[in-house]
């Protein structure tokens, strides 16, 4: 674990896979639950957790340091299903990159458990994974300017789901009607770091 | 009712609701927002008796027109301009009454681009998770002003401060920010931190409250690879394939994956929200406390 220090008053934590960010990132939790951590905000990401807003850098970054960080438990996140139609543009272009039918895109992404990583892009874009190693792919050449709410998409490691229309770069495999984002519910986010989903398709596949 | 309310007759190049944002939920992805130049808003808000949170429009370069339909508190901060109530000029950076009806004519800004617009009793946008500001990263909060859009008010809180006229931002004919390195300064080459240190930027025309974009010699990285994707911090001096720092102001996004070569101190953040393109920038490495 390395603790580097980020401007005055904050720190990134890394370290050396995403799971140990998972279970770095729930111990963090907990101390701040605890009282033992005061924090503004605290931001998991692939490799990383930064903790922003710190009254006493130095002393924390001494703590974590020393610190052990006990493996992520099972612990009891809700699970998020989202209904999906595997109708995307790039389907067929995902289906080369994993060299099977277009089919078997839809029956591998619809079979894994996938669990939100990080969040960060827009309001509401989880960053999920679950998809093995051979499944991983490249973001588009050249990149949208438009990507319609809704739309499921890969990029490297993750799957991803547009909140709402934006520029993107994912290759999009499929389309939900699920409402990512919604400010005036509570919680506004649908996903949040830890959820876990998966996407059931509306036909059988 | 729907009497403290205050009409937009110029909405001016790009004026936005702002207040102290919505800290708290980068973990969702949602940036911070609120005003660029908080102390300025800050002020705007003490000379009209409102607390230090109310909402408040920021204008960009060219000021604005708004009408009241009840009688108002207003104060102008920020980029210094010339203020007119029905075409008479009246004090910059000091409470002005504003009768139902009159016209407030916030000018195009002498220098400086950030100006601050506090009304009595603030304003009453609906709030988006606990905040009025508009992010124009994301797309919260209430939209960016259009000529005819009316803006509810709040009660008003206190009574405008006794204080004739506030102190004035000196000329910014230079913009000196002082960074503290990292955290991944180790991306980039030894001379490239030097030139960094060294040698001068410009601001950039294609600025906004996202970022201060600069231009000026590239920045050499001495590794190549993709980052994987962190956390981002306000003040951030982010580096993208270009080699140009781009300094991190409210609606920057919360994770991103170019390498940041080192963070702005916050007390410099505000004189960043009024640097127009074209001025001069230096970065001074500063020790980190």
């Amino acid at each position: 674990m390395r603790v580097l220090p980020v401007g005055s008053d904050a720190l990134l934590v890394e370290v050396a896979s995403g799971a140990q960010a998972e279970a770095l990132h729930a111990e963090l939790l907990r101390r701040r639950a605890a009282g033992l951590l005061r924090a503004a905000e605290i931001v998991p990401a692939a490799r990383t957790v930064l903790l922003d807003g710190l009254a006493e850098p130095d002393r924390v970054a001494r703590e974590l340091r020393a610190a052990r960080v006990p493996p992520a438990a099972a612990r009891g996140e809700r699970t998020v299903e989202l209904p999906v139609r595997y109708d995307g543009p790039d389907l067929a272009a995902v289906a080369a990159h994993w060299k099977v039918a277009e089919r078997e895109v839809a029956r591998v992404h619809a079979a894994t458990e996938f669990r939100v990583a990080f969040c960060g892009f827009a309001p509401g874009f989880g960053y999920l994974t679950g998809l093995p190693e051979r499944c991983h792919v490249p973001r588009r050449a050249t990149p949208r300017t438009a990507v319609p709410a809704g739309a499921v998409a890969l990029a490297g490691p993750y799957t991803g789901v547009y909140p709402r229309s934006s520029p993107g770069g994912w290759q999009l495999i499929g389309s939900t009607d699920a409402v990512l984002w919604d400010h005036t519910r509570a919680p506004a986010a649908l996903l949040a770091p830890g959820t876990r989903v998966r996407f059931v398709p509306e036909e059988p596949v | 009712m729907s009497d403290r309310a205050l009409v937009v007759v110029r909405a001016g190049a790009l004026t936005t609701v702002q207040d102290e944002g919505r800290p708290g939920h980068a973990h969702l992805g949602v940036p911070r927002s609120g005003a660029l130049d908080a102390p300025a808003a800050a002020l705007a808000n003490r000379l009209v008796g409102n607390p230090r949170g109310a909402a408040v429009l920021e204008t960009t370069l060219d000021g604005c027109a708004l009408r009241p339909r009840s009688p108002v508190a207003v104060a102008v901060t920020g980029a210094p301009c010339p203020v007119r109530l029905d075409g008479r000029p009246v004090a910059w950076g000091a409470p002005v009454r504003v009768p139902a009806g009159a016209v407030l004519e916030v000018g195009a800004a002498v220098r400086g681009v950030r100006g601050y617009v506090a009304v009595g009793g603030g304003v009453a946008a609906l709030p988006v998770l606990g905040s009025r500001s508009t992010d124009l990263l994301s797309g919260l909060g209430p939209a960016p002003l259009t000529d005819g859009t009316v803006l509810p008010l709040g009660p008003p809180a206190g009574l405008p401060a006794a204080v004739d006229v506030a102190p004035r931002p000196g000329p910014a004919a230079e913009l000196v920010l002082r960074v503290v390195l990292g955290p991944r300064e180790d991306w980039f080459t030894a001379r490239a931190l030097r030139v960094l240190a060294t040698r001068p930027y410009r601001v950039s025309s294609a600025s906004n409250r996202v970022g201060l974009r600069t231009e000026g010699p590239a920045l050499e990285r001495a590794r190549t690879g993709e980052l994987p994707s962190e956390g981002m911090v306000l003040g951030a001096v982010q580096v993208p394939p270009d080699g140009r720092p781009v300094v991190f102001l409210a609606d920057h996004p919360t994770t991103g994956g170019y390498p940041v070569i080192a963070v702005v101190r916050a007390a410099d953040l505000p004189a960043a929200a009024q640097a127009a393109p074209g001025t001069p920038v230096r970065f001074v490495p500063v020790r980190r406390s």
